[in-house]
Order: C-alpha cells, then sequence, then structure tokens
C-alpha cells in the first residue's frame, strides 16, 4: 500500500521510461499488470464467461511478455514494455497508445 | 613481548616491520604487525588451531589466505571501546605475560559504557580479518575449550557410525521432540553467536554508475584499468583485498625484468592519480544481478582500532554498470587425502601469501603434494625462507616447468609420480605417508566403478583395494609407502575459475576437460571476462585478456579504445604496453598449467574411503569422500541432490575449496564424465554479508519514514497516544493524568456527542481533480451519479473495482464546474491516484481530466458536536444556519483570519465541520479553534473515538469492514449505487455477476452481545450453533469486523459481516471465543440494523 514502505529493498531492473525519456531504477516503478487487455465496449451486454476472461485471466508467458509499468515516483505515467519473463531483460518500453511491434505483436 | 613471532621472517610486502599490533585470540595476548591479517599473525605465533570441526569436532587449522578459508571462522568480540581496549592492551604489551587474559576486561568495560550494545560481529573469516590494536577474536567453536573439546571426543568414538543425516535419521522419533535436541545439538554445532542486543555500529550506502565496472584488482583487472583509463569513461575498480595486485603480490613472477609486484605497484598509482577512475580497495562484489546491477560490500572500520567519527563499519555499493568485467581470478583447489584437516595442511598458494605478503612461514618442515608446476613456488618460497623443504610429492610422472626446474636446483626431493595419500598428527601434522601412484587398467576401472558405486557386486566389495582407483583411473602402488616426517602438507590440485559472480546472472558454468575446471557460462548480461577465471592461468593471459576486454568494453561504450600494441606505443606509455611485449613472459608456459596439470582430485588409499581415515571434501561441513561415495550408494544420482544429502558447500563458504572435488567423486561413483553430472549454481552473496550492511541507514527511526501532520507537535504536547495508519502518526487517544485507554476513549465520545470535539483530519487523502471532463470521470470511475452536483456541493463516493468490490470511498466536492476535491481513505491516496491514473490513461486517453495529490497541502480540522456551530460561529463570518450552509455543502471562508474551505460532512454522525487551511496554518488555526472552545470545554479525541463514533452510526471503515471480496449491495449501500448512468461504471458489470448476486453472500449487520459489557473480538468468527465449534471444519456463518463499547449506549455493540444477515434481524448467533484451559468458548450476540445510534441521521441535520 505504501510505496516508499519498500524503498529499502534493493532494486535490480533498469527500466526505460519512454516518457522521461531515460533508464531508471526498478524502486521509481509499479508493475502494473498485463498490457494490451481490452476492456469490453458494452460491458452490460458482455456474458458472465467473457466477463470474467477480461477480468481475471492473464497469459502465464514463459519468455517475452507484454506488460503495463507505472513510473509511480517519476512522470506518473502508464507504459508498455515487453519483457522476458526468463531473464529479465526488457527487450523495449513504449508509450500506451503506441501499436506493440516486435515479436509477438499480433493479438 | 607476548608470544614470540616464531614464524615471522622478513620480506612481507603487505605488513609494516615498524608497526607492531596487540590482539587477543582466544583470550591469549599475541602480537603482530599492521596489515597482518588475523590469520598471518597467528600463524606467525606458531597458532595453528582456530576451530572444531562442525560434526566430529576435529581440530582445525588455518588453510588458505583468502575468502576462501574454511576452517577459521571466528568472532570479533565485543570491544566497544576500542581506544581504551588499545591502551589496556598496549599496557599489556609493555608488561609482558604470554596469555595475560584481557578479554573479559575489555568487554565488561565495553559492556559498562554503552549499556545494551553488543558489537561482537560473528562469521568473520580470520584470513580476511586485519588485525589492529585491541583487536579481540575467539574460535566460534570448541567447548569447553579448543584443544580439550567435548564434541571431539564423541566425534572421534562414534564418528564412524555418523553417516550423512546422521542427525535426521537419529533424532526423528518422536518427531516433536525434534525442537528438542535441536536446540542441543545446534549449540554444540554453529558458527557463531548472533550479537545479542542493538549493533553500535552504523552502515551506508552508495550509488555508483560507471561506465565499465571491473571486479578483480589482479594482473587482469589491473591492466584493464589502465588500457581504458585513457578512453576517459567512468571506472570503478573492485578488489577485496588492501591492496591492488592480487596473486602479483606473491607469485614468483616478472613483468618487464622486474618483479610483477612492482609493476602492480605503479600500475594502482596511475589509476589511482586518474580523475574517471575510483579505486575500492576492502571492497568484496557479492552479488551480481540483474541488468548489471552489482552490490559490493566495502570493509571501511573493520581494520581500524576507531572509526573516525562518523564514518560507517560498512558500505553497501550499488554498482549500476554499463559494461562489467570480471576479472576475479581462479581459487587453488585442495586434495582428498585421509586426514587432510589435521592442522597443518594447507593449499600451496595459501604458503606463497603468506610468506610474501607478511612474511609468514607457517613451519619448519613442508611436505608439498602438487598435481602441476605452478604448486612448486610454495616449496620454493619455503626453502628461501630458510626451512626445510622434506619433499615435493609431484603426481605427475615427469615433473616439467620452469618452477620444478628451479626446485631441482636447488637440490629439493622430488618424487614422481607419486602422492600423500595419509597425514599423520592429531592435533597437528606429524608426518605424510607417500606412495606411488599408477594407471589402473582401463578396462579394470571402466568395469568396476559403475558396480562398486552402487555397491551390488559382491567381488568389487571383496577386492576393495583394486576399486579405490583415483578420479582418473589412479590408484596406489602396492609396493609400499615412505613416512615423511613433517609439520606442514601443502597441497595444489589445479585451479578453480571464481565463476561466482557468473553463476549468479544465471549463467550456468561449463566444464572444461582440457583445462580441469568449470569456466563461466553464457550470460545475458554485459559482461566480460579476463585472466585466469577464464581457466587460462598464464600471466601473458590475463594482461592480454585484461587489455582485449578493454577495448572492448570501450568499442561496446563508443569510446575510443586504447591503441594497438607496437614499438610506438611502448615508448608513449610504458606502464601499459611494455608488460604487453614481455618476451619472456609470453614465451613461459610457467602458469599454464594447461598441458601440466593432472586432473587428479582424490587420492586414493590401501583402504576404501568407508574405512581409510576420514578424507574430507567439505572441510566446513565436515563431508568426506565417504559420505559422497554413500550418497551415490543410497541411490541419489544428481549432483544437487548429494549436495543436499551430504551438506557439500552448503556452509557460508559455499564450497569454494571443496565444491569441485565433490563434484569428481560424485561423478566417479555414479560412473559419469563430469561436464555430465554437472555444477550446482552459485548463489549471491559471494561472502556473507551483515545484516546491517543491508539495512544501511534504514533503520530505526529511519527503517520506515513516519508522516506527521501540521498539528502534530501540539498532540505530542497534549499527551496524545498515536496509532500507525500507513506512515501516519496519528493521535489515538488523549488520555489525561491517571486515564486508561477505555477511559479517555469514554470521556471523548461522551464529549463529542453531547458538546464540541475536534479532530485532527489531516491525513484523509486528497486529490485535486481538474478538466472539462472531470465530472465525466467522476461518473465513470465512482458508482453513484455526479451528473447534478453542483459547485458547493459535496457527496459521499464509493469506488469499486472492476471485480465490483469495494476499494475506497469518500466525500468528493464540487469546488466548480470543472474543479473537484476527492476524499480518499487515509491508507488509500496513493492506491486511488494510481488507479485514477490507470483508468485516465489507458482506457480514457480522450477524457481532458487532471490529478494530483493535495493531501499534504491542506490541514484539516474537523469539529464535531452539538456545539459545532456555536464555535465555528465565532471564527468566521459567514452564516451557518441550516438554510445558508446545509449538510454535504462546502463554503470558501475565512477562520480565525485563515482564509479556509469550511467542508459540512460528518463522520460521527453529529453536526461537523471539516475546516481545511494551507498546511503551514495548520497549527494555528487548530489552536484557535482550542482557544475559542475552551469556554464550551473543546476536547481532542482522537481515531479510537473516531471509530466508535462511526461504528455506532454504522458508517464503514473500507478495509476494516471490507476485505476486498465486498460488493456495495453486501454492505447495504445499493442506494450509492448509479444503475441509471449512462456509462457503464467501473465495476457496474462485476457486481452483476451471477456470484455477486447469489444467495448467502455475507452482509454487513450490527451484533449486540448479549452481555452488554463483553466487548467481542474484532476477527471473531460466527456460528449459528455453537455446539458446532467442534466440527472440522466448523460451519463459519461469518466474521466480526468492528468491535467496541459504546459509552452513549452504554453497551457493547459489533459490526459484522453474517452470511444472509440482513433476513436474519433479531436471531441469535455465537462468536467463537479463544479456548480456555483448552475448551472452546462462545458468546451469544442478538443481530441488529447495523445503525446503532440516531438512525434517521437528524443529529448532522441540525438546526
Amino acid at each position: 500500500m505504501n510505496t516508499a514502505r519498500r524503498a529499502w529493498r534493493t532494486e535490480m531492473l533498469l527500466i526505460h521510461c519512454p516518457y522521461c525519456g531515460e533508464p531508471r531504477d526498478e524502486s521509481e516503478f509499479h508493475y502494473a499488470g498485463e498490457a494490451h487487455i481490452q476492456r469490453p465496449a458494452a460491458p452490460d451486454e458482455c456474458s458472465d464467461e467473457d466477463w470474467g476472461r477480461y477480468l481475471y485471466f492473464r497469459r502465464n508467458t514463459r519468455g517475452p511478455h507484454r506488460e503495463m509499468w507505472h513510473h509511480a515516483a517519476g512522470c506518473r505515467k502508464f507504459f508498455n514494455a515487453r519483457r522476458d519473463t526468463v531473464s529479465y531483460e526488457i527487450l523495449e518500453t513504449y508509450p500506451l497508445q503506441a501499436a506493440p511491434v516486435g515479436e509477438g505483436a499480433a493479438r | 613481548m607476548t608470544a614470540e613471532q616464531i614464524n615471522r621472517v622478513e620480506g612481507g610486502c603487505a605488513i609494516d616491520y615498524n608497526a607492531p599490533v596487540a590482539f587477543t585470540f582466544n583470550g591469549e595476548c599475541l602480537s603482530g604487525y599492521k596489515g597482518d591479517t588475523l590469520a598471518s599473525a597467528l600463524l606467525a605465533s606458531g597458532r595453528h588451531l582456530v576451530a572444531r570441526s562442525f560434526k566430529y569436532g576435529r581440530p582445525r587449522g588455518i588453510v588458505a589466505a583468502g575468502a576462501e578459508e574454511p576452517n577459521a571462522i571466528v568472532q570479533r568480540l565485543s570491544v566497544l571501546n576500542k581506544k581504551s581496549a588499545k591502551s589496556a592492551a598496549s599496557a599489556k604489551r609493555e608488561k609482558g605475560g604470554a596469555s595475560a587474559k584481557s578479554e573479559e576486561g575489555a568487554r565488561s568495560e565495553g559492556g559498562a559504557a554503552s549499556g545494551k550494545r553488543d558489537a561482537s560481529v560473528p562469521n568473520i573469516r580470520a584470513t580476511q580479518q586485519e588485525i589492529y590494536d585491541g583487536l579481540a577474536a575467539a574460535s566460534t567453536s570448541g567447548w569447553p575449550g579448543l584443544r580439550w573439546h567435548l564434541h571431539g571426543f564423541i566425534g572421534a568414538a562414534l564418528g564412524r557410525f555418523m553417516p550423512p543425516g546422521f542427525y535426521y535419521k537419529t533424532f526423528m522419533f518422536p518427531a516433536r521432540l525434534w525442537r528438542v535436541y535441536e536446540h542441543f545439538i545446534r549449540k554444540a554445532a554453529g558458527f557463531g553467536r548472533a550479537p545479542q542486543a542493538a549493533d553500535p555500529d552504523i552502515y551506508d550506502k552508495l550509488h555508483h554508475h560507471p561506465d565499465l565496472l571491473i571486479i578483480g584488482g589482479g594482473p587482469a583487472g589491473l591492466m584493464a584499468a589502465l588500457a581504458a583509463v585513457d578512453s576517459g569513461i567512468r571506472i570503478l575498480l573492485v578488489d577485496e583485498n588492501p591492496r591492488l595486485g592480487g596473486a602479483l603480490l606473491h607469485e614468483r613472477e616478472s613483468i618487464d625484468g622486474k618483479p610483477a609486484r612492482e609493476w602492480a605497484e605503479a600500475a594502482a598509482r596511475r589509476l589511482g592519480d586518474a580523475p574517471n577512475v575510483t579505486l575500492l580497495t576492502r571492497t568484496t562484489a557479492v552479488g551480481y544481478h540483474d541488468h548489471n546491477f552489482v552490490v559490493a560490500c566495502e570493509l571501511r572500520a573493520d581494520h581500524l582500532v576507531a572509526a573516525p567519527a562518523g564514518c560507517s563499519r560498512q558500505r553497501l555499493h550499488c554498482i549500476r554498470a554499463k559494461q562489467v568485467l570480471l576479472a576475479t581470478g581462479a581459487c587453488e583447489r585442495g586434495l582428498v587425502f585421509a586426514n587432510n584437516d589435521v592442522p597443518g595442511c594447507m593449499q600451496a598458494s595459501a604458503i606463497s601469501a603468506y610468506r610474501h605478503k607478511y612474511g609468514v612461514v607457517p613451519g619448519q618442515k613442508l611436505v608439498l603434494m602438487t598435481t602441476n608446476d605452478h604448486g612448486y613456488q610454495a616449496a620454493l618460497d619455503w626453502h628461501e625462507a630458510g626451512r626445510e623443504v622434506v619433499a615435493i610429492v609431484d603426481s605427475r610422472r615427469h615433473a616439467a616447468g620452469k618452477f620444478s626446474h628451479a626446485a631441482r636446483s636447488n637440490g629439493i626431493r622430488i618424487i614422481e609420480g607419486s602422492a600423500v595419500f595419509e597425514a599423520r598428527g592429531k592435533m597437528h601434522v606429524t608426518g605424510a605417508l607417500v606412495a606411488e601412484l599408477k594407471a589402473a587398467e582401463s578396462q579394470d576401472a571402466e568395469s568396476k566403478r559403475p558396480r562398486h558405486s552402487r555397491g551390488s557386486h559382491p567381488q568389487a566389495l571383496g577386492n576393495p583395494e583394486k576399486l579405490n582407483a583415483g578420479v582418473d583411473g589412479l590408484r596406489l602402488n602396492e609396493g609400499g609407502h615412505e613416512l615423511l616426517p613433517c609439520d606442514t602438507i601443502a597441497a595444489s590440485g589445479g585451479w578453480s575459475p571464481v565463476v561466482h559472480l557468473s553463476c549468479h546472472t544465471g549463467a550456468k558454468p561449463i566444464w572444461n576437460p582440457e583445462l580441469n575446471c568449470f569456466v563461466p557460462g553464457k550470460t545475458r548480461q554485459a559482461m566480460l571476462t579476463a585472466g585466469a577465471v577464464t581457466g587460462n592461468l598464464t600471466l601473458a593471459h590475463a594482461l592480454e585478456s585484461g587489455f582485449e576486454s578493454a577495448r572492448e568494453a570501450c568499442r561496446k561504450l563508443g569510446a575510443p579504445p586504447p591503441v594497438p600494441v607496437s614499438e610506438n606505443s611502448r615508448a608513449a606509455n610504458a606502464l601499459l604496453y611494455a608488460p604487453l611485449m614481455d618476451a619472456p613472459l609470453k614465451q613461459s608456459p610457467a602458469r599454464n598449467l594447461d598441458a601440466a596439470a593432472d586432473a587428479l582430485f582424490h587420492i586414493p588409499h590401501p583402504r576404501p574411503s568407508s574405512r581409510a581415515p576420514k578424507q574430507f571434501v567439505d572441510l566446513q561441513l565436515d563431508v568426506t569422500a565417504a559420505d559422497i561415495e554413500l550418497a551415490a550408494r543410497e541411490g541419489f544420482e544428481s549432483i544437487e541432490h548429494i549436495k543436499r544429502y551430504t551438506a557439500l558447500g552448503f556452509g557460508t563458504d559455499q564450497g569454494k575449496l571443496g565444491n569441485i572435488n565433490g563434484i569428481a567423486i560424485a561423478a566417479r561413483a555414479t560412473g559419469r564424465p563430469i561436464d555430465e553430472i554437472g555444477t550446482t549454481m552459485f548463489r549471491p552473496n559471494y561472502t556473507p554479508v551483515a545484516f546491517g550492511a543491508i539495512a544501511g541507514r534504514e533503520c530505526g527511526a529511519l527503517f520506515d519514514p513516519e508522516r506527521h501532520t501540521a498539528i502534530h507537535p501540539w498532540h505530542a504536547a497534549a499527551g496524545a497516544r498515536f496509532e500507525n495508519v500507513g506512515q501516519w502518526k496519528r493521535p489515538w487517544y488523549y488520555p489525561q493524568p491517571g486515564e486508561s485507554m477505555d477511559d479517555s476513549v469514554r470521556r471523548e465520545c461522551l464529549a463529542v456527542r453531547g458538546g464540541i470535539g475536534i479532530l485532527d483530519a489531516s491525513t484523509l487523502g486528497k486529490i485535486d481533480i481538474q478538466g472539462p471532463d472531470a465530472r465525466e470521470f467522476l461518473n465513470r470511475i465512482y458508482t453513484n451519479a455526479w451528473g447534478k452536483l453542483p459547485p458547493g456541493q459535496c457527496r459521499y463516493g464509493l469506488m469499486c473495482g472492476e471485480d465490483g468490490m469495494v476499494m475506497d470511498d469518500g466525500v468528493t466536492a464540487c469546488l466548480a464546474a470543472n474543479h473537484f476535491l476527492m476524499h480518499t481513505t487515509t491508507g488509500g491516496a496513493a492506491r486511488v491516484l494510481e488507479w485514477l491514473e490507470l483508468w485516465r490513461q489507458t482506457e480514457w486517453p480522450e477524457l481532458k481530466v487532471y490529478f494530483n495529490s493535495v493531501t499534504d497541502h491542506w490541514a484539516t480540522a474537523a469539529i464535531a458536536g452539538p456545539k459545532a456551530r456555536e464555535l465555528l460561529a465565532g471564527l468566521t463570518g459567514i452564516p451557518l444556519g441550516n438554510e445558508e450552509f446545509p449538510f454535504m455543502h462546502w463554503r470558501a471562508a475565512e477562520v480565525a483570519g485563515i482564509p479556509a474551505r469550511i467542508f459540512r460532512v460528518s463522520f460521527t454522525g453529529e453536526l461537523s465541520y471539516e475546516i481545511n487551511v494551507q498546511a503551514d496554518y495548520g497549527l494555528r488555526l487548530w489552536e484557535a479553534l482550542i482557544e475559542q472552545g475552551r469556554r464550551l470545554s473543546i476536547t481532542p479525541f482522537g481515531t479510537e473515538t473516531m471509530h466508535v463514533l462511526r461504528a455506532e452510526k454504522g458508517f464503514i471503515i473500507v478495509g476494516q469492514d471490507t476485505d476486498g471480496s465486498v460488493t456495495p449491495d453486501d454492505l447495504g449501500m445499493s442506494w450509492a449505487i448509479g444503475r441509471n448512468k449512462a456509462f457503464s461504471f467501473v465495476g457496474k458489470r462485476g457486481m452483476a455477476r451471477q456470484d455477486c448476486a447469489r444467495e448467502g453472500r455475507k452482509q454487513l449487520v450490527g451484533l449486540l452481545p448479549e452481555g452488554p459489557e463483553q466487548v467481542l473480538p474484532e476477527g471473531g468468527q460466527l456460528l449459528w450453533n455453537p455446539a458446532a465449534l467442534r466440527a472440522k471444519p466448523a460451519p463459519m456463518a461469518g466474521h466480526i469486523t468492528s468491535s467496541y463499547y459504546s459509552p452513549t449506549l452504554a453497551r457493547s455493540f459489533a459490526l459484522a459481516l453474517v452470511k444472509d444477515g440482513r433476513s436474519k434481524l433479531g436471531q441469535t448467533i455465537h462468536c467463537a471465543l479463544p479456548p480456555r484451559f483448552g475448551r472452546p468458548r462462545t458468546a451469544p450476540a442478538r443481530i441488529a440494523n447495523p445503525v446503532f445510534y440516531d438512525p434517521k441521521g437528524e443529529r448532522q441535520h441540525v438546526e
């Protein structure tokens, strides 16, 4: 709940914020879950199953994974990243509205 | 003088012979010189015995000279007043007395001076602890003493009955008694004592962002730094030793015709002068993490008598490097032979290190066993110091190489094709048994080895001698053996590259069968390697690969690389280029063990391992060759399982010396090649790091920063007790003299209900929301409707997640058509702001709306009670009547001359105003209200009273009465759901799910305990039938979320979530209580409406 409470933790990842244009330490960011999940345009017409899928079902990718990060202690912008969940390499970061590019872009 | 330094000789480059140092070890006063490590000083005085072993209690001595030391793990004692210890120690030095007990004196002195502080430090490697005047260190094992040791007698008598897993196998039954056994077993073993009181030292952290981080200041690391220094890139070089130079400080090498040590010193000077280079000595890179993040721990004051004022004891360097160069070198492997743990058995390279760095030759008569030419250096160093080298035992049939040549020309006896298979001696080495090695017929070895390893071949068991072949099919010549009297046995079994840091990155090390070692595997980090860590041990290679790595690093960094090697470049920069053009160095295969070293790990013994004297693989955890063979026989095949079964490499030294030998023995026992059995990964940290260093300055008051409101000083002066809410310190209650908490809360409650109270509400989260689409945004994010709220009015809002569950609530005021102020719960402020941003940025980027946290900008004093209007009227000019300023409205006005926003809202159910002023006027406002309220007997109240009052009104606290599985409807708050809003607001679809509409959901209700004085426990589980409590699982009907005693109602009450609770009003339910005398207990309570007080809400609307 309190971001500063975990600030003692040794931060590991170096994340390039596409808005600030700089690599910054992980401690400035919050993880914000899988990227490119579209909220159904008409939620009230969704079946429970479709809504459940939107709400709860997430990929459990081994390898390059598209996810959102929030530059919470910086510009407060959300952005997308493609990160390898095995090696923790961050392959790219890009603004939210930018279309995904690169490997696995088609969804 | 104290005990004589019988083993001290001239020529130690790391020590200052003019600066004697007095210290104590196990209470005995000893002396050494400045620059000595505890280990070198102990050896100088002939003190070898430093520990009793972990499992068998065997005597143990110093084996190594660096971080790999497995035995000499000591405790630095708590000598707090180091200065007084120094004077005490020097006084003793003058008086003399070989074994004066100074330890108790120093400790009690320190203890008296500082109360509950304990500066003793466990887990110190004597080989890395520099001595200083007054240092007091002690062994961590051995009771009652190192020489007469109880555990040792047991180990000696019963050792053969103690296989791997002995303790777990033996003390299994009954299982519940393991805790009792464990207590005694751990006491008898163990590697030190955790300090019992607060750490008096300070620690800090420093962040670095170098272009190039070089780990290791040996020849490769120094060369790389020299080569890169002129490119202008920022270089950070860390080395764990006090002096740069690595092996150059003690090896018999020369560079450009001069001792290599001189080149290292010149290089260190050059680097020290360069503005773009930072050199950190006494700094161990302990962890290599993602994205080239390296953590290094610097020992800043551990070698000093007293740290300079304000100097941290240790500093953790957090290094984010663009490129990392591993020049970590290699660590010498011991050899596994019988009784190889008796004090006096050492690594060959350690002999050289002690001789050249510290001027210490740790014995009189040396037997050296080696598998390679490099090991001969130890014997040459010993010989030159004027001590006797009894013999060099070389496993190779034909000793070759320049050092063996030198040994031969010095007339040293060389026994070729042989090995020391057993050490003699109990407390110290007295002799070495040597026998000839011969290759077992390969077919014999092939066919018998696997069978033997499974113990199923009767013939194999009947003929142990033949089968007990060395790793590579070697066995002892049956022709007999020779006993060489000696006091030191040095062994060199080749070299293991220090691959630990590379392993931290997830790179599996790779076995190189030609070099007989593991080399760093492929990593994804921006990492380069140079020097012996690559497996090539020649000095020429170290220098060349250092240079090449620097070129590569510069290229990757886009910096100008060093000019290539040529006569011209040599003329311009001899320091850098002369070593690279040193012809003799390039030709000499002196340290190239590629061809020279035998693949010998385990010296065969005439008896099988299980019956021979113990052959130790891991000295720290007492793992023997027989243990590993037994593990293989018992069916453990994976090296990971063998490790866990035998504890191989699980000590604090991470098996730096023994792992490779252990893997080789396991490979033989399971009949597989080494590269197939694989190695295990090394994990951070390379050497143990003090918790203090990891915590840094984030301890005590700085561990978790506190947030104080602007009014905090007044609360503190008024004697308030504080409660932690998030990071805020909120006044909990204000006890008057002699009052208990219950008394205070009762008084405060009655004051608010009957007169007037004042609460500091500054901590409520406040988010300023502006923009033409602000109203639309609120419509979408809150469950209720915001379309018609005009400026000047407020509304309670309920916020849900997409799953329809309540996540926050608060009052939002319309300040202007495009301007709102949202209040959140105190703990939810940061989370809610992130939530708003998430929706605006991801789903509704078209909405023009902006958020800003203004929690800290405003201070809020909430006045509540029937006299609130009367109080406020005295401080402001605006009309406060119900017509002009109704409930759920706000007004901008001056209060006590301070510009303010007054919100007429209520969380207590009373007439109430929340007065917001700019935070720096907060205290002034508060004091004015208190002053004005004095004649009304204004009573400050804290969060506890606020909780009681709001619960009496049935107002929820999100996070207390909800838990993320509660919908607005469950709370009976369907009125706050704007089902007709055009936009499908966040949470609407979620709360329409089947599960949210089903029967049996837990609903918020009130509870009235049958005993009006009994306050039920919050979190208490509820049952319809108290008898069912014994069932497993008991059928639970719900739980209590809030429970208090109400002074107003003069009885206890509670809020609870109960299955279908709203349809059970008036029924009796039972709350489970903690058992008493083993008997389960319950308390009955009646289900009631959750609004206990003023159900029509007349008081907050009062005229």
